[in-house]
């Protein structure tokens, strides 16, 4: 792929993330940090990616590492958000019979 | 080789599996709109990364030779090993630490996986890779390490184990610009090609470290929020450099997606407490706000204490009460107090609304998170926007263990170093009951002439025992 299509992926994405996230409420800002944790996980890929390349004990002690602290953010981070989104998620409404829509907006 | 395994390994299969992963990264996040819709949300984004997962370890020769396997499997197992007790056993209160956590290991990642792509590529000499991936590798080297030292200072921080307060060097900002020059100033004399030693990419790490050390040293607890917000920017950014320079376009997306938000929360958080992301970054909060504390603390009237039952009568006889809490509340545990308080007062007929300032806590967001845990019902929380003009119509505001966010300094006083900050103006309430510890100023160690007003009383203790307290009280009446 060329750099200039990679570069507008990269536009693209600022301009589909700044929409996305900018919809998140203030109360879902402490999961949208840990959800963007996990998401930023992503960078085990990298080190998926290199570790066949490389070369020597230095090379792949700090893949090892690498991998370990991108799985550290894929799977912690997803763990924590769902964890907390639970808290979220259980009561309000349903003791009071308050309309759905009404708890979204606010 | 068979039929399936040729179609599953070539290129195009990979590409689509990495545009459906984000694909799902983008709706899984778009359900984070509402609270009913984002714990599918969150699901759906973890299978998105799966997906990105599986494809990448099917990609051809990513997992040939002897040792690869076994070396990747170790790294999934190390970081499963570390991330899941991680995740399942923090304690709500200390979410800011673990997110100043993950965002280090993210950098420090990006950081490792620069380094490795630097040498691996420098010592094989291919020349199409200096056009196409020298300028994004750099740039993650730099931003990666520069997260990493960030967030563990951060972390430091956050977790007591360093001085919450501002650590100041003298010329802290010539060395800091200096750091700065030297990181950037390598990589221009690497990407230009005329020194290709691999030492050169070390010592940019090294000058990264640094300067990511000394930008968070300096910043005190009040500006936490911010500095959580950009180092998640900063770690995004990096990540999707790397996607550049490994041509992964999940890698893109996914990292730019983290950046947009992380910027957008740090504006967020610099709005709220009126401050400029710049100044912040240049310097610490402490240095200026001595003179104005102390000049502030001559024209004080008396402070009035009070007792928790004359609390719960004026609670229990008001129309409304408006709860402010804040992180003193969330370190004395009282959130759960809180909420029975809340219970006993509506059983009254009280009608009672948690007034949330969008720094409450010690990350954006965190003070609901808190009150969430305790059970307490999301209709209840008001923004700041929403709870101001509500004010002067409510009889008592309960301010649990807040302190800066209620401070009127910032409408009234412009010497004050916080003068012009968004503040919960619970002095337009009828009156105020303060629930403190002592008179010990907050995070920004500033003086709040709100607890000198004869319409305030003050009620000292441990936040969950006074609440307790009240709470006995109101159900005796």
């Amino acid at each position: 792929m060329s750099t200039i299509t990679e570069i507008a992926i990269l536009v693209l994405a600022a301009f589909v993330g700044f929409e996305v996230i900018s919809k998140v409420p203030n109360t879902l800002h402490t999961p949208l940090m840990s959800g963007t944790n996990a998401i930023h996980g992503i960078v085990l890929l990298g080190g998926l990616l290199l570790m066949h390349e490389a070369h020597g004990v230095l090379e792949h002690g700090l893949l090892v590492i690498a991998i370990a602290f991108g799985t550290i953010n894929v799977v912690g981070g997803f763990l924590v958000t769902d964890r907390m989104l639970g808290m979220f998620k259980r009561k309000p409404d349903l003791e009071e019979g308050t309309p759905e829509k009404e708890i979204e907006r606010k | 080789m068979s039929v399936a395994t040729i179609f599953i390994q070539r290129a195009n299969f990979i590409d689509a599996c990495y545009i459906v992963a984000f694909s799902l990264f983008i709706y899984g996040m778009s359900g984070l709109t509402g609270p009913r819709t984002a714990v599918r949300g969150n699901k759906i984004a973890a299978v998105g990364m799966a997906i990105a997962i599986v494809a990448t370890l099917l990609t051809p020769h990513v997992l040939s030779g002897s040792s690869t396997v076994w070396l990747i499997a170790l790294g999934l197992v190390i970081g499963t090993a570390v991330g899941v007790p991680a995740a399942r056993n923090v304690r709500m209160t200390a979410m800011p630490q673990m997110v100043a956590m993950f965002n280090g290991v993210g950098g420090g990642a990006v950081a490792i996986i620069a380094w490795i792509e630097y040498r691996h590529h420098f010592q094989s000499g291919l020349s199409f890779w200096v056009e196409k991936s020298e300028i994004p590798t750099l740039f993650a080297a730099i931003v990666g390490s520069i997260s990493f030292w960030g967030s563990n200072i951060a972390f430091g921080k956050l977790q007591e184990i360093l001085p919450g307060r501002p650590i100041k060097l003298p010329g802290q900002t010539f060395i800091n610009g200096a750091l700065f020059v030297v990181c950037v100033g390598s990589a221009i004399v690497l990407a230009a090609g005329t020194h290709s030693q691999g030492l050169f990419i070390v010592g940019i790490l090294l000058a990264a470290a640094v300067l990511g050390n000394m930008v968070v040293l300096p910043i005190g607890g009040a500006d936490m929020p911010v500095v959580i917000s950009l180092l998640n920017a900063f770690t995004g950014l990096s990540a999707a450099a790397t996607g550049i320079a490994l041509n992964n376009t999940a890698m893109i997306v996914a990292g730019m997606i983290v950046g947009a938000s992380g910027t957008i929360l740090t504006n967020l958080m610099a709005k709220a407490m009126n401050r400029s992301v710049p100044a912040i970054v240049a310097g610490g909060f402490g240095g200026a706000i001595a003179a104005p504390a102390g000049a502030g603390a001559e024209d004080h009237g008396p402070v009035r204490s009070t007792t928790a039952q004359d609390v719960a009568i004026q609670l229990s006889y008001a129309r409304q009460v408006v709860i402010a809490p804040g992180y003193g509340m969330a370190v004395a545990q009282a959130q759960h107090a809180v909420r029975e308080l809340e219970k006993a007062l509506e059983k009254k007929g009280v009608t009672v609304k948690f007034a949330i300032h969008p720094v409450a806590g010690r990350m954006p967001g965190h003070m609901n998170v808190l009150l969430a845990e305790a059970d307490v019902p999301y209709d209840l929380l008001r923004e700041m926007d929403e709870i101001n003009p509500e004010f002067p119509r409510t009889d008592v505001t309960l301010v649990i263990g807040a302190n800066d966010v209620t401070n009127p300094a910032a409408k009234n006083q412009p010497g004050s170093p916080i003068y012009g900050m968004p503040i919960l103006e619970v002095d337009e309430s009828g009156s105020v009951i303060v629930l403190k510890r002592s008179m010990a100023s907050g995070f920004a160690g500033i003086d709040n002439p709100l607890f000198y007003e004869p319409k305030t009383a003050m009620l000292f203790g441990d936040a969950k025992q006074s609440v307790s307290d009240i709470t006995s009280e109101v159900n005796s009446l």
